[in-house]
């Protein structure tokens, strides 16, 4: 390994190492790590939209393809900036009211023909037990749920009775689901601890090893 | 006007993109304006972005300027934005005219420094130090669910014992080890937990809490684009 891929494994390894740090207590070797990878993660940002839309969606159809009229949208982006004078702050409504309605124009839509239709076409299964006893006990579990888990978040009415019951049901549900959840996030945080630790162990002790 | 006109804006804006959306984009002008402000709220979305990093830029400066407490911390913060920033936005070739110029500074061989392809300054210090960071910052909430499931997964009751049962049956589900394990119970145990909990269970309550929260959604936007819902416009 050359030189400077042992300065390159090093230096993930510190970067690492300081930030684990933080599981003894905070320290200055963590906050200092915290804060490259806060700044870093922020250049990160400045160099995918400098070249995947400023470049690339303003500058080059501007100039190489002659769409003249993509000034605009390059001025409602530079009034963001107006934010920050306070005297003209407000000017930067505009860009962002633009940004919004349009955003809540696309949900309005994508909400519910993206999400609540095929959901609700997809809940709308056979019940039928000539299907067989796993295939209707399946259904039924996804019918059962969906509408439990809808009556536990309806709060227009207060929840008694048959609607206190279904509600009930649903929090079953959601406590199985949430427990899948928390199950499923933990082995994936597990999975990215393993890999650190294999970095530690394989790459740098490997790097190590060759060194000393 | 400083209320009227962005609630003009964020009324046309939508009102072109619901009616687009039942417009071909190749045969009607709305369909056509539909696809051309889709680019256009990308483009102010870049620059509203751009905006945050500025913001931590202004708010960095001002520490390390006025040297308050612990402003070594903010002088990393910036340097490392910089360092990233400055070598990605570079031209990577003398084509343009602020190309021509930087490479009559810089010699034409740099080029593979800057922008943001591989072997540019940009790509490597995401690959060495931020992409390593990143997995650590999730790694290390493996601790502290741990500590949190210590906490929370105390079977008090029947939710809590249900939620503690499921969230432990599906870890021991998720490893070869853990999975050798349930099959000494039965050997359809893994199965039936991928039928009945990840797929039936899971799936039920996650389409009702999307059928929920697109509910929500769609009617937050609606909210929006009649100028009902203005607190995206801030005070004054």
């Amino acid at each position: 390994m050359t030189f400077f891929g042992h300065f390159e494994i090093w230096l993930s390894a510190f970067l690492v190492l300081s930030l684990f740090s933080f599981l003894y207590k905070d320290n200055p070797f963590y906050k200092m790590a915290e804060h490259i990878f806060a700044g870093l993660s922020a250049g990160y940002y400045v160099g995918l939209i400098w070249q995947a839309v400023i470049i690339q969606q303003l500058v080059n159809p501007m100039f190489d393809q002659g769409h003249w009229w993509l000034v605009f949208p390059g001025i409602l982006g530079a009034l963001m900036f107006a934010r920050f004078f306070s005297k003209w702050s407000w000017i930067s409504r505009i860009s962002l009211a633009f940004v919004i309605g349009n955003t809540a124009g696309v949900f309005l839509i994508s909400q519910l023909h993206g999400f609540v239709l095929p959901q609700v076409v997809s809940t709308m299964i056979s019940l039928n037990p000539a299907q067989g006893f796993a295939a209707t006990l399946s259904a039924l579990v996804i019918v059962i749920g969906v509408i439990s888990t809808l009556i536990y978040f309806y709060f227009s009415k207060e929840h008694t009775g048959i609607l206190g019951g279904t509600a009930k049901v649903g929090i079953w549900f959601i406590m199985i689901s949430f427990g899948a959840h928390f199950g499923y996030t933990v082995m994936g945080r597990i999975s990215l601890l393993i890999g650190q630790v294999q970095f530690l162990l394989f790459d740098w002790g490997g790097s190590i090893k060759q060194i000393f | 006007m400083r209320t009227t006109l962005p609630v003009a804006v964020a009324f046309l804006s939508g009102l072109i993109m619901v009616v687009g959306f039942f417009m071909n984009p190749e045969k009607t002008f709305f369909g056509n304006v539909e696809e051309e402000v889709l680019q256009w709220v990308t483009i102010v979305g870049g620059f509203t972005l751009l905006l945050g990093v500025v913001s931590i830029v202004r708010v960095n400066s001002r520490v390390v300027s006025q040297k308050r407490k612990d402003w070594i911390y903010n002088l990393a913060t910036l340097i490392s934005v910089f360092a990233m920033a400055i070598p990605a936005i570079m031209p990577i070739s003398s084509d343009s005219n602020f190309g021509s110029i930087f490479y009559s500074i810089f010699p034409e061989s740099w080029s593979f420094l800057f922008g943001t392809g591989t072997y540019s300054i940009y790509d490597w210090l995401f690959n060495y130090m931020d992409s390593p960071m990143m997995a650590t910052m999730f790694a290390m909430l493996a601790f502290y669910i741990a500590s949190a499931a210590y906490r929370a997964f105390r079977a008090r009751n029947a939710e809590a014992t249900l939620l503690l049962l499921t969230a432990v049956l599906v870890m021991l589900w998720r490893i070869p080890m853990g999975e050798a394990f349930l099959r000494i119970f039965s050997d359809s145990l893994p199965g039936y937990i991928n039928t009945y909990v990840m797929s039936g269970v899971n799936v039920a309550v996650q389409r009702g809490i999307i059928i929920g929260a697109a509910l929500g959604a769609a009617s937050m936007s609606l909210r929006i684009l009649l100028g009902i819902e203005r607190t995206y416009m801030g005070k004054g």
